[in-house]
């Protein structure tokens, strides 16, 4: 049924051919550029997202789409924050420090910053905040980021973690949007309280259909918050969406429908905003089982894959073509000396051959919750692949329950990861032998021991040199074929200003846009 | 006139068997449908601990028997409980939803049932006459459309030129002539969609009764073609209309989700397929009680009136 709204298959040429006629009614002469001009305060700004559900709660624990999570970000703080540009900035943590092997973390807590019900905010807030997440009770999707934490205190005006490992990265992991602070009282914080340190307050709140925030007047940040105020709506359907943006009941949407975005750039008046991202679309093999368990076989699926056509087939150019790496090119330590591989059949029949086979068959379940556009992805994947000698019998899935009944139970299918701000991240959370959502089951001896030893290596050089080979291994032996990187498509109205640089760790301007934003 | 009520009587003893009936059914398809709220909620991310801690939340651990008692308990108190997935109480989360799905289809019936009616009749009137074929010619090709072409239809026509606005939305503020131009639209479309059926068994009724010798001897009689329908072939032809109008309206209520997420109206179709897909079970069990209290109510309102429009049922001898 959701296919059904939001423009699944086979109702995808009408949808798309009913918003082409409505953008096409919208065209006129003579559109005005305006100057990107200082930000400045004032105005109500209007977002519609694609992904509100009336289950959406205010449980921190569960928040799963980017509605929650933006409006979230913006009535709370976490501890530390992800610039534009990927780097790591205090934000109610003012500073922190490590121990020389990255095992105990220091985080000096920002004074003065109260809650929107006037209480302040204090260490102990932040380890009630965090231990929320953590422990046998903890039903967080962010738990597994948290579990390597052994100890948390309070001391003084000072948070003191103690890891049960040593992890450079580690308060790249505070700024997870699960993990704001928020007010507590005997140890523990409700999960439920509309309260936050953020910059604008919630005054309502309607799950699946709207939010409405007004701007904080105490928010410690100076620099940020400029809407006076903000209201937030689910549209579910893409041509609806669209619509509401050029009809100017919206002044942004995010996810774009890439079939109609040509059309919506067009129109007069709207910007598309594409961000080349972190998040990637995948096939993921089960390499335990045959005949994935041989890494030629894996290699000879890795080379047989058209990647450019898949770039500009399923994501209408707006991403870019990967290369069996979890990593964004724009991340530090990305090993830019790495072969890019292209569609060879010759190769993946060499491949093939290694393996001891003449052509191979297997089967590829794919569903469009995996990603918007899997399935015509995995029909062009076994186009291509068929000249390879491998024969791949495309299996459609059904979208609902795919995560349940699919993933890492079919032994290949298409998944999606919106990347992590760091590798090692990336890596412990999807690649490290054992680890919850190691979808491929994949356990090379070399990288795992790698991997552990990167994590806590503070000298850059070294780390460097690690991840250079961890890389390495990783495109060659993984279970993963990695064949694209989606951008974040949004569009918004010319009047609405965007900074120079915007966030690529998640949508939405790293799910700050409404803090970040302003109206020209 | 006893005989009325008796059948009213019965008629509700059985509805309320139906809904208990459907409220296991309902029960046992959630329970069949593979996984829980705390996998779809964690989606992508879950690990089997935070499944299991969040099932215990929930009381998802506990056998399915004792989780319908439980909510039977509850319901037979008239408590429904809360949402599983956000724990607002779901009397709150229906309450305002109701109420749009009930507007939206009343004001689409307004009218779709006084449209199709007198486009049936004279479509009777001037059988295969231009006017007849050119009615039945629209009113098929609107209802063979998809409602979302026919609503995108619309958006671009009368949205897009600035005369109704696309999105019908709806809060606390807004007056009842300001919801009638704002739900314009969808209500429009739902009237195409649903006239085309009506005033087909309109026109076919009376068709079928004007073969009758009664009306022909009333027309031998030398009365004026308009007469003769309205006088004397519309009343015993009511009874087929007022079923198919009632089978229109409760589509109405329950089968307008499409409609819903092209126009962005907050209506009960929404929420019973966000809480399907989310596998929020109390509030697809608190909102399929509605939908087939609707067809329940209907159907009995259908059959009261189709008895009542009867002489030869109401005086059985």
């Amino acid at each position: 049924m959701t296919d059904f709204i939001t423009g699944g298959l086979s109702r995808r040429g009408l949808l798309k051919g009913a918003t082409a006629l409505g953008a096409a009614g919208l065209i006129l002469p003579a559109s005005v550029r305006r100057a990107m001009a200082e930000p400045k305060k004032g105005g109500i700004i209007r977002i519609a997202f694609a992904s509100g559900n009336t289950t959406d709660s205010l449980d921190p624990a569960t928040w799963d789409s980017q509605f929650v999570q933006c409006f979230n970000t913006a009535r709370n703080c976490t501890l530390t924050e992800i610039a534009p540009d990927g780097s790591l900035v205090p934000e109610i943590a003012e500073s922190w420090e490590a121990s020389a092997d990255a095992v105990t973390w220091t985080f000096k807590i920002r004074k003065g910053v109260t809650y929107h019900s006037g209480k302040s905010l204090t260490p102990d807030d932040v380890v009630a905040s965090i231990n929320y997440h953590r422990g046998e009770e903890s039903k967080s999707a962010a738990k597994p980021y948290v579990d390597p934490i052994s100890d948390i205190k309070a001391d003084g005006d000072n948070v003191v973690v103690t890891l049960s490992g040593g992890n450079a990265d580690f308060p790249f992991i505070m700024a997870d949007y699960h993990l704001v602070i928020l007010p507590s009282a005997d140890g523990k914080i409700d999960p439920m309280t509309t309260d936050g340190c953020g910059g604008y307050v919630l005054d309502s709140f309607e799950p699946g259909v709207s939010v409405k925030m007004t701007r904080n007047p105490n928010y410690w940040k100076t620099d940020r918050a400029w809407f006076d105020g903000v209201e937030i709506l689910a549209i579910v359907d893409a041509a609806a969406r669209q619509n509401a943006l050029m009809t100017g009941e919206v002044d942004v949407i995010d996810s774009v429908d890439l079939n109609t975005v040509a059309l919506l750039g067009r129109a007069p008046g709207i910007k598309v905003l594409p961000v080349a991202g972190n998040q990637h679309y995948v096939f993921v093999m089960d390499t335990r089982a045959a005949p994935f368990s041989d890494a030629n076989v894996r290699q000879a699926l890795k080379w047989g894959i058209d990647r450019q056509e898949l770039v500009d087939k399923i994501l209408q150019g707006y991403g870019e073509v990967g290369n069996d790496l979890p990593i964004g090119r724009q991340q530090p330590f990305y090993n830019t000396e790495l072969e890019q591989k292209t569609y060879d059949p010759d190769k993946a029949k060499f491949f093939l051959k290694e393996a001891g086979m003449d052509k191979l068959d297997v089967q590829l379940s794919v569903a469009d919750s995996a990603f918007a556009g899997a399935v015509d992805a995995g029909v062009l994947y076994a186009e291509r692949a068929a000249a390879a000698g491998i024969n791949i019998e495309v299996v459609r899935e059904p979208s609902d329950g795919y995560w349940d009944n699919v993933w890492m139970k079919k032994p290949f299918c298409a998944s999606y990861w919106g990347g992590r701000p760091t590798q090692d991240l990336m890596f412990s959370v999807a690649y490290s032998a054992g680890a919850p959502w190691n979808e491929s089951f994949w356990d090379n001896a070399r990288f795992n021991e790698l991997l552990i030893a990167a994590r806590s290596e503070l000298d850059e050089t070294k780390r460097r040199d690690m991840y250079w080979e961890m890389q390495s291994i990783c495109a060659n032996d993984s279970g993963t074929v990695i064949p694209m990187f989606a951008s974040y498509v949004m569009a918004h109205s010319d009047k609405v200003g965007i900074p120079e640089v915007v966030g690529a760790n998640q949508g939405m301007d790293g799910l700050r846009a409404i803090e970040r934003w302003w109206f020209a | 006139m006893s005989i009325i009520w008796s059948m009213i009587s019965k008629r509700l003893a059985l509805g309320l068997l139906t809904l208990f009936v459907i409220s296991i059914i309902i029960f046992g398809a959630t329970e069949l449908l593979p996984g829980d709220l705390a996998k779809n909620i964690l989606g992508q991310s879950a690990t089997p601990e935070t499944v299991a801690a969040f099932r215990k939340e929930l009381g998802l651990d506990l056998p399915a028997h004792t989780r319908y008692i439980n909510w039977l308990l509850g319901a037979l108190h008239g408590d429904f409980g809360t949402s599983l997935a956000n724990k607002r109480p779901i009397a709150d989360l229906i309450a305002t939803r109701l109420s749009n799905t009930l507007f939206l289809a009343l004001y689409a019936a307004a009218i779709a049932i006084p449209l199709s009616l007198t486009l049936g009749i004279l479509a009777a009137l001037y059988r295969n006459s231009i006017f007849d074929r050119a009615a039945n010619a629209m009113a098929l090709t609107s209802i063979s459309f998809p409602e979302f072409f026919v609503a995108y239809i619309l958006i671009f026509v009368l949205a897009q030129s600035g005369w109704f606005p696309s999105m019908a939305r709806m809060d606390a503020s807004t007056t009842f002539t300001e919801a009638l131009y704002r739900t314009f639209l969808p209500a429009l479309t739902l009237t195409l969609v649903v006239t085309a059926h009506m005033m087909r068994m309109t026109r076919a009724a009376l068709i079928n009764l004007l073969a009758s010798p009664y009306i022909e001897m009333a027309r031998l009689k030398g009365m004026s073609p308009a007469r003769v329908i309205l006088k004397h072939a519309l009343p015993n032809a009511l009874a087929p209309i007022i079923t198919v109008v009632a089978l229109n309206l409760a589509y109405l209520i329950t089968g307008v989700v499409v409609v819903e997420a092209v126009f962005v109206y907050p209506g009960l179709g929404q929420l019973m397929v966000d809480s399907v897909s989310k596998r929020d079970f109390p509030v697809v069990q608190a909102v399929a009680l509605i939908f087939a209290a609707a067809y329940v109510l209907l159907n009995l309102t259908a059959d009261v009136l189709s008895t009542l429009s009867n002489p030869r049922l109401i005086h059985r001898k």
